[in-house]
């Protein structure tokens, strides 16, 4: 018999995701993302220079990600000032890009990346790093390759890919956050909560790789029907 | 500032020929120490030193309302201070990225590990339950501040007495009812990378000379409770797979220096 989830996916399959770059009119780059119901902004400006001047690293430039949720976006309302949780995601996350962006090419510079996240149902930390990759590539940042997140886990006793938020609150919820470069796949954000085997840890991680390669085509597509837009 | 740039490529220099500072093994820890029930104040307390890492833990326990959503369930509150007092480099002031991500990344390898039954701490459903505070002071830096405050959170937890209270829920002061129960003894290892090499424990020299973070935090039944990677740097799947192996054989000797308190 085949399981079926709480909403009726496969075990591996993703929620629908839509990706859309070039939103944000007087942004460097941007990108809009809807991920199941997540649906989030990016906003790239820069290279600028890095203000205060202190904060500048005179051999490469720096990553500067900002996350934030809107009150409105989870069922009880957030406060707006960052929290722990935000302030955490942007280290995190921050991190992940500053892999893959060539920062040796702009010395002593900063670039922004701000994301917004207007509704949420789990899985907004992957969906943010996902569309800050391709708000990054469509403000013509130089990359190595794009970032590519997914979160995988266990719910339920099975391992998943994208879990949505009743899945995570599952009893054996595991949640992991898993980026790579999906050229290389070279593993730059992980995060786990949750109690996991070796081998489940081994499954879970296979699934990720697969599915970030899954991703990886929607924001390739989503930077080339820019052009295709232009020619038309 | 101190500019760490000499140290660091000496250091990186050093771990590329797999020479490590005190001749350490890649899976090597430091010396831990650990003295309990140090602070009269505190319900349960440990200082902590690993290497020259120092670092203070303390709890208190207090009666208040569960969450709406949890009515049976008491709680904790895990928090790492990253006092002035411990290095050049800290700042007084509100917590900043650094000191909010080791807080949250303690807190969650302990949470996540079920290591306390919320159910046990309450007294009266949707009223009254016990939450616990565990404060960590890092009062020394010299690297790998994530297993250091972990193991002090963990000592501070496991020696912490539930103060006796009286028919209308006050605490009676300097009367304990008993023992803080632990259903489970996580620890957590901290791995850098540096040079492509992968390294247990890293010092002050080889945190700053980190190009990628990994802190895992493993159960009683060796299963991974909680994950987190930091830095700029990354990982292979090989490498994250040869980590669980080193950890899963790490947890009984880690877990020793738990056994004595």
């Amino acid at each position: 018999m085949v399981k079926k989830r709480v909403d009726g996916r496969e075990l591996n399959e993703l929620r629908p995701i839509k990706i859309t770059s070039s939103v944000i009119e007087r942004a460097d780059g941007s990108a809009y993302l809807e991920w199941g119901q997540n649906k989030i902004i990016a906003a790239v400006y820069g290279p600028k220079e890095m203000l205060p001047k202190h904060l500048a690293d005179s051999q490469k430039g720096k990553i500067n990600f900002i996350y934030r949720m809107a009150p409105f976006s989870v069922p009880e309302r957030k406060n707006p000032k960052p929290g722990r949780r935000d302030i955490e995601i942007s280290k995190v996350v921050g991190e992940a890009l500053s892999h893959a962006v060539l920062v040796d090419e702009f010395p002593g510079m900063v670039i922004d990346v701000y994301v917004q996240i207007l509704d949420s149902n789990a899985g907004t930390r992957v969906a943010a790093l996902t569309a800050s990759a391709v708000a990054l590539a469509d403000a013509g940042i130089p990359m190595k390759d794009l970032v590519t997140a997914v979160a995988v886990g266990k719910a339920n006793g099975n391992i998943i890919a994208d879990l949505n938020k009743d899945e995570e609150d599952a009893e054996d919820a595991v949640d992991m956050a898993f980026a790579m470069l999906p050229s290389s796949e070279e593993i730059v954000l992980l995060q786990a909560d949750g109690i996991m085997s070796e081998d489940e840890f081994d499954k879970a991680l296979k699934m990720a790789k697969e599915k970030c390669q899954e991703v990886r085509k929607l924001q390739v597509e989503a930077l080339k029907s820019k052009f295709k837009a232009l020619k038309e | 500032m101190i500019d760490y740039s000499y140290d660091i490529e000496m250091v990186k220099g050093k771990i590329e020929k797999g020479i490590r500072s005190n001749n350490r093994k890649e899976d090597e820890y430091r010396e831990v120490k650990i003295e309990t029930g140090i602070l009269k104040n505190a319900a349960g307390s440990a200082k902590v030193t690993l290497g020259k890492t120092m670092v203070y833990a303390g709890t208190k326990m207090e009666i208040g309302e569960p969450y709406p959503d949890t009515p049976e369930e008491g709680g904790i509150t895990i928090g790492v201070e990253l006092s002035p007092i411990a290095a050049p480099e800290f700042y007084a002031g509100p917590p900043n990225e650094i000191s909010i991500e080791l807080s949250r990344v303690v807190d969650r390898g302990i949470r996540e590990a079920k290591t306390l039954d919320f159910n046990k701490l309450l007294l009266v459903p949707k009223e009254k339950a016990w939450f616990v505070f565990v404060d960590i002071y890092v009062l020394n830096h010299d690297g790998n501040l994530f297993d250091a405050c972990q193991i002090a959170a963990m000592a501070a937890l496991k020696t912490t007495k539930v103060p006796q209270i009286d028919g209308e829920y006050n605490q009676i002061k300097g009367e304990y009812a008993g023992n803080l129960v632990l259903e489970k003894i996580p620890v957590m290892n901290t791995y850098s990378k540096i040079s492509n090499k992968i390294i247990l424990d890293p010092d002050l020299n080889e945190d700053y000379a980190t190009e990628a973070r990994l802190s895992i935090a493993i159960d009683d039944n060796l299963n991974i409770c909680a994950l987190q990677k930091g830095e700029k740097g990354f990982f292979t799947q090989e490498e994250l797979k040869e980590i669980v192996k080193i950890s899963k054989k790490k947890y009984k000797e880690m877990r020793k220096i738990f056994e004595k308190l």
